[in-house]
């Protein structure tokens, strides 16, 4: 039997703001521990939260970047659980009225635009950290409440996913929107953005779904497509093999790259939300919504399909160039500055700025020339001062001293060589040198055309413009 | 309405009571006797109101995303009963 996945993704994001949720603690990330709290976000008796106006329009931001149902009124609710890193029991969070629903995010996979439905986006705190000494003299578990209360975006898709193409497209269009509007830093690593997979299988052509899995404790985009992959693979061989899949959590196990089962979850019921009472209701008025709409930026997959029309780039320039929003963002800063084609400036992030990101391990921002130094060697290229072998060499130089690339090029003698008069000579002189050559490809073998090319490139130095060298050789082939 | 012993000691569970099972048959009898006090408002026609969550009309109540300061650990601390190196410490909750 063949099986089909189905992949839906419950997504968290700590919002960037500088204080939590419901009180004015700082949210600075690697803190000592267990110094940005104080009696509101400890769960101390008597005290009352108050919602940080920031942090709900972060997320009103992106319940409307999702193309959510926004309803005039929405509340908080109250989730109830044990655990030690949640003091007061119970995690505001929002159950009756989300911020946002019925919502959706249009990804391009393959080239083409998918649409992946959001049930809900809602608004909550975030729990502590747990650490669990691994030393035997310390059976306890450690907890450190600063992240208690941090603002977390919760986004919750339909299982509208049906492989890790689709996954992966998912979670980076998504962390762009989260990037681009700024809700958010997605620092994975420091656990500010954190996906988590449910995935169950169900023969094609079935319409009911199968027992969902969840996984926790993915670490990054990587790990979830290894995850999900593990998933559909495990699950498939399971079904095949006739056994029953329950319905559970599994945990991600990044060293050893499988998934192994967790605590049973305690069904939603179990949860018993109610109303928050030490909260009112937020009005969200036309107003409101229209203002904080209109400080969207131009977002991931609209700003691709423009790059497309606008710069006449193909799809695959477009998606590569607005993959990261920093990087679009460098590359629409060298079209400013000018001086090159908005194609040929593309091709120099697509493929060298890229690679030495790659290759350093290093973020946009910390490339070390400004883009007037791109466009600066997108130029020269295109002007014909230096052909791409020696640009590429040029190109190497500036990022390793942040040198002007002209400079380089005139230091180094690089210039590309097109006086015509000083090619002929050259031609010449070649020509008369390699007669037999000429007899050849007077005789019909194109290959002898290259074979003259060669002496004329190195007499040059590799510096004539081979443009012209050919048109040059071309020229006096029908003549002589 | 009436609770079954069950459903009290599953409740009792989520709230972390310890009930002997005296003390369980006693709740499920009191705590039946709430839910029938309460059901009464299930005679109450509600075609067509909208639910809320407050009696009052007071919304949107925000604060400014401006720091104020936090407490010293010390005092953060101060009535666990137990802590190490800065951190609160209960029983280990994973194996
Ligand atoms: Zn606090």
């Amino acid at each position: 039997m063949k099986y089909e996945a189905v992949i839906g993704a419950e997504v968290h994001a700590e919002l960037a703001t500088e204080t939590k949720l419901f009180c004015g603690c700082p949210t600075t990330f690697g803190a000592p521990p267990n110094t940005q709290t104080c009696p509101v976000c400890l769960g101390m008796p008597g005290v009352l939260p108050v919602m940080n106006r920031k942090a709900f329009e972060c997320a009103l931001k992106i319940a409307l970047a999702l193309n959510c149902r926004v309803d005039e009124i929405t509340s908080f609710d109250r989730k109830n659980y044990y655990y030690p890193d949640l003091p007061k029991n119970y995690q505001i969070s929002q159950n009756h009225r989300n911020l946002g629903r019925e919502g959706y995010l249009d990804i391009v996979v393959d080239g083409a635009l998918k649409r992946v439905n959001i049930w809900n986006v809602h608004l909550e705190e975030d729990a502590g950290k747990l650490v669990h000494p691994e030393s035997s003299s310390d059976s306890g578990t450690l907890v450190d409440l600063n992240r208690t209360g941090t603002p977390l975006l919760e986004i919750v898709s339909a299982p509208d996913m049906r492989n890790t193409a689709e996954v992966e497209a998912f979670m980076k269009t998504l962390r762009n929107i989260l990037l681009y509007t700024g809700v958010s830093d997605c620092k994975m690593q420091e656990g500010r953005l954190r996906f988590e997979p449910s995935i169950s299988l169900r023969p094609v052509g079935e319409q009911t779904l199968g027992a969902r899995v969840e996984v926790k404790n993915v670490g990054s985009i990587t790990a979830v497509v290894k995850a999900v992959e593990y998933e559909i693979e495990r699950q498939t061989k399971a079904l095949e093999s006739g056994e029953k899949l329950p319905q559970e959590t599994r945990l991600w196990d990044d060293r050893l790259s499988r998934t192994a089962s967790m605590r049973r979850k305690e069904t939603s019921a179990d949860y018993r939300y109610f109303p928050e009472p030490d909260l009112v209701e937020v009005r969200i008025s036309e107003e409101w919504q229209a203002k904080v709409r209109g400080t969207l930026p131009e977002l991931p997959v609209a700003k691709r399909l423009r790059f497309q029309k606008s710069f006449g780039l193909g799809d695959y320039e477009a998606a590569v160039l607005t993959d990261d929003k920093s990087f679009a963002d460098y590359y629409e800063a060298c079209l400013a500055i000018g001086g090159a084609s908005p194609k040929a400036i593309a091709n120099w992030m697509i493929n060298d700025v890229l690679r030495h990101l790659n290759e350093q391990r290093i973020e946009m921002a910390q490339f070390p020339c400004a883009p007037a130094r791109v466009a600066a060697l997108a130029g020269l290229v295109e002007k014909g001062t230096i052909g791409l072998g020696t640009a590429r060499e040029v190109f190497a130089e500036m990022v390793a001293a942040d040198r002007d690339p002209a400079e380089i090029v005139k230091s180094k003698g690089l210039a590309q060589i097109s006086d015509e008069s000083f090619i002929l000579e050259v031609v010449n002189r070649v020509l008369a040198a390699n007669a037999k050559s000429v007899a050849d490809y007077k005789a019909g073998k194109s290959a002898a055309f290259n074979a003259l090319i060669g002496p004329v490139m190195r007499e040059t130095k590799g510096k004539a413009n081979p443009q012209v060298v050919r048109q040059l050789l071309e020229k006096r082939l029908a003549e002589s | 309405m009436s609770l079954t012993r069950k459903e009290v000691e599953w409740i009792a569970h989520l709230a972390r009571l310890e009930l002997t099972e005296e003390m369980a048959e006693k709740m499920a009898g009191q705590l039946s006797q709430v839910l029938d006090y309460i059901a009464k408002l299930d005679a109450a026609d509600t075609a067509g109101v909208e639910p809320m969550s407050h009696s009052g009309s007071l919304c949107n109540v925000f604060r400014e995303d401006v720091p104020s300061p936090s407490l010293e650990r010390e005092a953060a601390l101060r009535n666990a009963p137990e802590q190490s190196a800065g951190y609160f410490r209960v029983p280990r909750v994973i194996e």
